[in-house]
Order: structure tokens, then C-alpha cells, then sequence
């Protein structure tokens, strides 16, 4: 089986499954209790949060509203009433704080269907496909807006799979779930990483709103770095990691500082050297006295 | 050597590159544009059985201030309000209700009205009362068993608004030329749509139906004015010193002359 087939599967024999999957189960509990806030009122009748992921109400004190719907909405003529600016207000500030696309790592419900597709589309050996570049996100974007701007109403609405999806299985709206579907073979057959990295307009607001956030992956560790290119396989944005890992010798710093950056921590996970950190947006140090972990682990087994 | 320099830069293969992908990039975009106006269906009107929740802006600016997060679903303590799904007819995952199924209960604070982030739902209602969600029509006059000479009364009775949004009129039953017909007639003026009557009608088909305001009332033109109650308003005749000629009434036999 070649490497990029099953990336991870150095570090998981070297570091265990658990240490090197942390943050990808830490994603998906993530995910998972983002929905359960909205889903335990319809299902359980335990109320926290109301409404979907474009407006909802927490514990009846708390407004949150996607600030790319807002902004649709103004764009469309409507003066909207203070909960909403509110709302949209807040989510923008957290985002803008913490990194604007953790959203689509930490919360969106799309992200484990395209991780699903992404890792099937390793499994099955699927060539890349359709060369889309990862700024035609940003014609995306500019369409939806201008749509909602030249039709007076909301039009991505009628489409969106995100908002969709959480109103299907939370409203019993069925065909929510069709959008996902499309989305995995879209993501499958046509284009590796097509929909989060490529074509997602909410991804790439987000990714507007991500130049600020504190929250960043450092390749702290770069020096040792093998060229195993497991991270590039795994990585959704993979064209954020060469300018950190490889920048040693521009002098470029090991924060990963692309905006498109998901901050999904997958990177860290599957990297038997464990090159990549968690950090915080301004901490560049960089680790050169941690020898490499496959030698020491190497030494270890023949020894024994 | 100038010559040869020029020609490069006039046929740089990335430069050219470069254009074509931003070419087809925006040729992209302005099809999703396009594509997203097409199923915004931005001139439909919204289907006669369906209503949308008290408040709700008029149709347009309604489809550019609803985000369909579904929050006055939510509040609706009667689940009388869904979300569209795609072929029910309004926008997908905006909200309205059936009257038939489950009518509007017109509550006092209006939940959802107040759940409501973007003003979609529009919060200057305040009094259920001044909601016009829809006007009832009496649109089966022929099976309704009020105008058939029966003391149905249902759709009168169940009216939250009785004798104000319904009132009944009678006239003589021409059927049986000794009985009476007791009308159920709406007033639009006073109707809120909240679709209890039609809910009730007591005929498997109901003859009593809320339709959308734009479907079920017509409008006065803007330049429009009525005299009396122009007059009204000034206190007095409008053309001051108008001469009142004498009514010519029909002479009757043996009517003063």
C-alpha cells in the first residue's frame, strides 16, 4: 500500500492510535456537540440551542447569526432588526479572535462528509482530478453575494448545503440530506478536496475573516521534517504547509499564516516526527533539540 | 534585440494563462449568479393555501430578510409553523402554515414574531389583531350549508374575531321563500388570516378558505379618493357654495307632484 493511500499509519505504529488521532477525535466530538446543542430540543426536549447554524438562540440570552447570511440579507435590501446585527456581530468577533475557519473544521457538518470522501478517494487510489485552483472560492463567494444583491432575496439559502443539512435533521426537511450527498461525490469523482477547499463560498468568507485569529498550527518542529508528505496528503488546503515547513531556509516562520488553514490539527495528528504544534498566532520558535523520532525509536528497537 | 524583448512581453504564456483561468473563473461565477437568481424564483407568487407566519413582510422583502433559521418554529407554542421544504411551495426553509391543518392560535405576545433575528417577521406587530396573514374567502358559496338555508354558523362561531372579521347577514331564502339565509361575510378589514374558520368548516372540502393577501384582495390606486370620506375629513363640503339640485325621484302613482 503506497503512503499516500493510508497517511497516519507511520505515526500511529510509533506514537499509538490514540496520540496520533487526538485532534481528529477531538473534531469530531466537536462537531458532534455543535449539533447536539441544536438537536437535544427536537429530540429529547431538552431546549439549549434554538433554530439552525444561519440563526440561533441559546438558552434564550445568546444570538448567533452567520454573518455571511446577514450579510446576504443587507445585500438584498432588508435592514435587519438588532437580534440579528447582534448575532452576527458576535460570531464575527469570535472568529475573527480565534481563526474564522475553525468554523469549518470544528463546526461545520459538511467537514466529516468531505473527510469521508477525502479519505475514501485515498482508499480507492482516485487520481486528483478537476484542477480547480483554491481561490475560485472567491468567484463563488462574489456570485452568491451578487445574487442576493440583483434577485432582492437570500438565493444561496435555497441551495446551501451547510445550513441545509442541520434544518433537515433538525426540522425534518429530507432533502437537506441530498445536498450532502452530492458534496461526497462531488468531492469523490470530480474534484480532491473540491467543495471545503475549492468551491464552499462560507469557507471562503471565513477564510476573509481568518487574518487575524490567534489560533495557528506551528511547524515548530521542521527541522525534523523527512519529506514523508503524509501531512500534504491528509491536509484539506494542502498548498498552506510548504511556506511553514519549508521556509527554514527563507527565514519564514513555522506558523502556518494561510488564511485557508482550517486549523484542523490533522497535520499534527499524522506526522510520525511530530513536527506540528498547536499554537498561538505569535509564537515562532522553533524546536531544533528534539532529535528525530523514528531514529530514536529505531535505537529503542535495537536495543532491545 | 528591442524587437525580440517586445514580442516576449506581448506573448508572455503566463500572463496569457493567467487571464484565461481569471476569465472562466468569472464567466463561473456569473453562472452560479445566474443560476442562483433561476431557483431564488424570484416572481413567484406564494401558493394559495400557504401562509405565512404574523408579521411577515410582503413577499419580496420577506424572501431578502428570512435567513430560514427556523427560530419562529421554534417559538410557535402550537406547531402551527413548518419549514418549507423543497415543492411545498414557499421558498425551502421558510416558514408558513396551513390553516387547514393547524390554524393560527393569535397569540397574545406573538412568539414568534419576537423570535424572529432579522425582522423578517416584522417586529413593529405588537397587537395579534393588526396581523394580516391572509383574509378569509367564502369561496364555496355554493356548498357552504349556511347559503343553503342550514344554521351551520361554524366558521362565525370559531372566529376570534366574531362579528367583527365574520358577521352574519341575513336574507331571504328565495329556495323556500319562507325561511332565512344566514351569510357568513368577511371582513378584510378586520380579518387576520389566522385560518381557525377554514380549519373548522365543517364540510370535507372547506367552502371557507385564508388565501395570501395579494391573491384574495384587491387594492385601491394610490391616487384613489373617496369623497365622503374626503369630506369627512376637511369637516366640510370640499367645493364650498356647490349648488344642491332637488333628487329627481320616480314618480309613483299618485305621489305628490
Amino acid at each position: 500500500m503506497s503512503k499516500v493511500r493510508n497517511p497516519g499509519a507511520e505515526a500511529r505504529k510509533l506514537h499509538g492510535t490514540l496520540t496520533a488521532s487526538r485532534w481528529l477525535i477531538a473534531r469530531r466530538l466537536s462537531q458532534l456537540a455543535f449539533f447536539l446543542l441544536f438537536a437535544s430540543g427536537p429530540w429529547f426536549g431538552v431546549w439549549i440551542a434554538k433554530g439552525t447554524l444561519s440563526s440561533s438562540m441559546t438558552f434564550d440570552v445568546l444570538p448567533l447569526t452567520d454573518p455571511l447570511v446577514f450579510l446576504q440579507a443587507l445585500l438584498a435590501g432588508h435592514k435587519p432588526e438588532m437580534l440579528a446585527i447582534l448575532g452576527a456581530a458576535i460570531v464575527l468577533a469570535a472568529y475573527a479572535l480565534i481563526n474564522g475557519r475553525v468554523y469549518c473544521s470544528w463546526v461545520c457538518p459538511i467537514n466529516p462528509v468531505t473527510d469521508l470522501a477525502a479519505w475514501a478517494r485515498r482508499r480507492l487510489d482516485i487520481q486528483k482530478g478537476w484542477n480547480l485552483k483554491p481561490k475560485a472560492r472567491y468567484f463563488v463567494l462574489a456570485a452568491v453575494l451578487a445574487a442576493a444583491a440583483l434577485t432582492g432575496t437570500i438565493a444561496f439559502e435555497l441551495i446551501n448545503p451547510i445550513t441545509t443539512l442541520y434544518r433537515g435533521l433538525l426540522f425534518g426537511v429530507s432533502w437537506g440530506l441530498l445536498g450532502a450527498l452530492l458534496i461526497f461525490l462531488f468531492d469523490l469523482f470530480v474534484a480532491r478536496n473540491g467543495w471545503c477547499g475549492h468551491v464552499c463560498p462560507v469557507g471562503a468568507f471565513y477564510s476573509l475573516v481568518n487574518t487575524t485569529g490567534l489560533l495557528r498550527v506551528s511547524a515548530s518542529g521542521r527541522a525534523r521534517c523527512d519529506d514523508c508528505m503524509d501531512c500534504y496528503a491528509v491536509c484539506p488546503e494542502m498548498h498552506v504547509i510548504s511556506p511553514a515547513l519549508k521556509g527554514e531556509q527563507a527565514g519564514v516562520s513555522p506558523i502556518i499564516a494561510n488564511r485557508d488553514c482550517t486549523a484542523c490539527g490533522r497535520c499534527i495528528d499524522v506526522c510520525p516526527e511530530q513536527v506540528f504544534r498547536f499554537t498561538y498566532r505569535f509564537d515562532d520558535r522553533v524546536d531544533t533539540t528534539t532529535p528525530s523520532q523514528k531514529q530514536a525509536a529505531g535505537a529503542l528497537e535495537n536495543a532491545a | 534585440m528591442a524587437a525580440a524583448t517586445k514580442e516576449t512581453a506581448g506573448f508572455d504564456p503566463r500572463r496569457r494563462r493567467a487571464l484565461k483561468e481569471l476569465a472562466s473563473y468569472c464567466a463561473g461565477a456569473a453562472a452560479i449568479t445566474a443560476f442562483l437568481a433561476g431557483v431564488s424564483g424570484l416572481s413567484r407568487p406564494l401558493p394559495a393555501a400557504t401562509l405565512r407566519p404574523p408579521g411577515a413582510l410582503p413577499e419580496p422583502e420577506f424572501q431578502s430578510a428570512c435567513v430560514r433559521c427556523g427560530l419562529c418554529v421554534r417559538a410557535c407554542p402550537y406547531k402551527t409553523l413548518k419549514l418549507a421544504e423543497l415543492g411545498d411551495g414557499p421558498a425551502a426553509g421558510t416558514p408558513y402554515f396551513l390553516a387547514r391543518s393547524v390554524p393560527c392560535e393569535m397569540c397574545d405576545d406573538i412568539p414568534c414574531v419576537k423570535a424572529c433575528p432579522t425582522g423578517a417577521l416584522d417586529h413593529a406587530l405588537v397587537d395579534i389583531e393588526k396581523a394580516r396573514m391572509g383574509v378569509a374567502n367564502l369561496v364555496g358559496r355554493d356548498t357552504c350549508l349556511n347559503m343553503q338555508g342550514l344554521r351551520c354558523d361554524v366558521c362565525y362561531r370559531v372566529c376570534p374575531l366574531i362579528d367583527k372579521a365574520i358577521t352574519l347577514q341575513m336574507t331571504h331564502n328565495a329556495r323556500t321563500s319562507k325561511h332565512a339565509i344566514f351569510e357568513p361575510v368577511v371582513h378584510p378589514d378586520a380579518c387576520t388570516g389566522c385560518g381557525k374558520c377554514e380549519k373548522a368548516c365543517v364540510l370535507e372540502t372547506a367552502a371557507i378558505r385564508v388565501l395570501p393577501l395579494d391573491l384574495a384582495r384587491g387594492a385601491h390606486d394610490a391616487h384613489y379618493k373617496r369623497g365622503w370620506e374626503e369630506k369627512k375629513k376637511a369637516g366640510q363640503e370640499l367645493v364650498p357654495g356647490i349648488i344642491d339640485l332637488p333628487d329627481r325621484l320616480p314618480s309613483l302613482p299618485g305621489a305628490p307632484k
